[in-house]
């Protein structure tokens, strides 16, 4: 079983050389001639005001917040959707509870506004 | 008795290397030449001619194209965070490239008393009878797509760029989102194939057209594919890149190879998705009187010329409309449909 793993880390050890390869084949034969004002960050030609380090949308947390919390839902469906034919009947309504339970959560952070963007 | 390196063959190793390089090799030219069809089909949607000066046709663009960015000033802006700026095209690029590693892509060839899978991570028991594969084929796929995340994010945020975190951010929150809803809707394929082994499910699919599980699993088809789209950030849904408002995003501070390579994670990532769409649902590399790899090189084609008509045809989303449509219709859809798989299957047994 474990033999089928290793044509991955050959594929992966090829892969990395190719993208190292590549950056640092550019960067040797790339011409540089950098100054200050192309180094800054770009801002539509204007200078750059403030940094990019600011605070930003509370939104973007909550998204990761409930992917993390569904995908969790959605790793648990896999093995059971392995496993469906074999459970029979039990397994479907064993897996119906827990699907009724992930769409109360499901409708409360929909009622709760969390999937609303202004 | 024959040498034996981990209880495996010789041979073995010669053709896993060999199958290794020729599927690298094969997406490689397929990402180069894509970024050529792209702008040839959409040009022709368009009524224009697309690139004609370079070679016939303008057959040699990509490799035009190539010269030119290595070519290309590297730029590493003084505000940046340097390590991850640098690291962040690595990480967009190498899951890219190694996701399609357990796509099975043809029937198995007999080559000097070896059979040999065209696949990529699987190998034949000794007696020759029965295929190895990784059993968690899809979850290593997803898994793959998921680390993708994590170059578009570093990249946008280290650039230290206002542009590049806007598109970092709205990048990461699009692409989790439909990440869900692409999980999801696989799961009623799991249901019917009782496997997470990708070889099993094409085995599965054998036979004849009206067993692909397209047509037995129509809505975690479109929904699956849709979201796919969503998730490697193509057109109608390339909001991370939006080049009117945020002038490319999360690759704005990007120049030279560097920059290539965010473009060639993102049509390697097409090839991907359309690959894993036709080991799904179409059937795999099953198809008649052809060669299996043939029928797996058209099926996936046919989807990539998919992808470059729909970015001809649909204006882009909206963020709210993005957002809506991945959490308040796909996720419940999915759902659904998984509950209607199991009474269905459960009734008709």
């Amino acid at each position: 079983m474990l033999g089928a793993y290793l044509p991955i880390l050959v594929l992966v050890v090829i892969a990395c050389l190719f993208g190292l390869g590549s950056v640092v084949f550019s960067s040797l034969i790339g011409q540089k001639k950098p100054s200050k004002v192309k180094l800054q960050p770009y801002e539509c030609g204007c200078e750059p005001v403030g940094t990019a380090r600011e605070r930003f949308s509370i939104k973007f947390y909550l998204i990761a917040m409930l992917f993390i919390l569904f995908d969790i839902e959605a790793v648990f469906l896999y093995p059971w959707a392995v496993l469906f034919k074999r459970l029979g009947t039990f397994g479907l309504i064993e897996m119906g509870v827990f699907i009724v339970i992930l769409f109360v959560g499901y409708v409360y952070v929909w009622k709760k506004g969390a999937l609303e963007w202004e | 008795m024959e040498t034996l390196i981990l209880g495996l063959p010789v041979a073995y190793y010669i053709a896993m290397v060999a199958k290794v390089l020729v599927a690298f090799v094969f997406v490689l030219l397929t990402v180069a030449y894509a970024t050529y069809a792209e702008r040839k089909i959409i040009g022709h949607m368009q009524v224009r001619l697309g690139p004609m000066r370079t070679g016939w046709h303008g057959l040699l663009q990509p490799i035009a194209d190539g010269v030119k960015l290595f070519f290309k000033e590297e730029i590493i802006p003084s505000e940046a965070s340097k390590f991850a700026f640098l690291v962040a095209p690595l990480v967009a690029l190498i899951p890219a490239f190694i996701s399609f590693a357990v796509i099975p892509f043809g029937a198995p060839v007999s080559i000097g008393g070896y059979t040999v899978p065209m696949q990529i991570a699987a190998y034949y028991d000794q007696a020759g009878q029965q295929i190895f594969d990784i059993n968690v084929g899809v979850l290593y796929i997803l898994a793959m797509a998921g680390l993708g995340v994590y170059g578009i994010v570093l990249a946008g945020w280290s650039s230290n760029s206002k542009y590049s975190l806007l598109g970092g951010l709205r990048s990461a929150a699009q692409m989790v989102s439909y990440e869900l809803a692409a999980g999801l809707a696989i799961v009623s394929v799991f249901m019917l194939s009782e496997s997470l082994s990708l070889h099993k499910i094409v085995a599965d699919q054998a036979g004849g057209i009206w067993n692909w599980y397209a047509f037995k699993q129509p809505l975690a088809c479109v929904i699956f594919f849709i979201c796919s789209i969503a998730e490697i950030n193509r057109t109608p849904f390339d909001l991370p890149e939006a080049e009117t408002e945020l002038v490319s995003g999360f690759c704005t501070e990007y120049s030279s190879m560097k920059y290539a390579m965010f473009f060639m994670a993102e049509y390697a990532n097409m090839v991907t998705v359309c690959a894993v769409t036709t080991t799904l649902f179409l059937g795999g590399w099953h198809g008649p009187f052809l060669p299996g790899w043939m029928w797996f090189i058209a099926k996936v084609y046919a989807l990539i010329f998919l992808c470059m008509w729909i970015r001809a045809t649909y204006p882009r989303y909206r963020y709210d409309q993005l957002m809506r449509l991945g959490w308040k219709v796909f996720l419940p859809l999915t759902l659904l449909n998984v509950v209607a798989t199991g009474i269905v299957a459960t009734l008709v047994k």
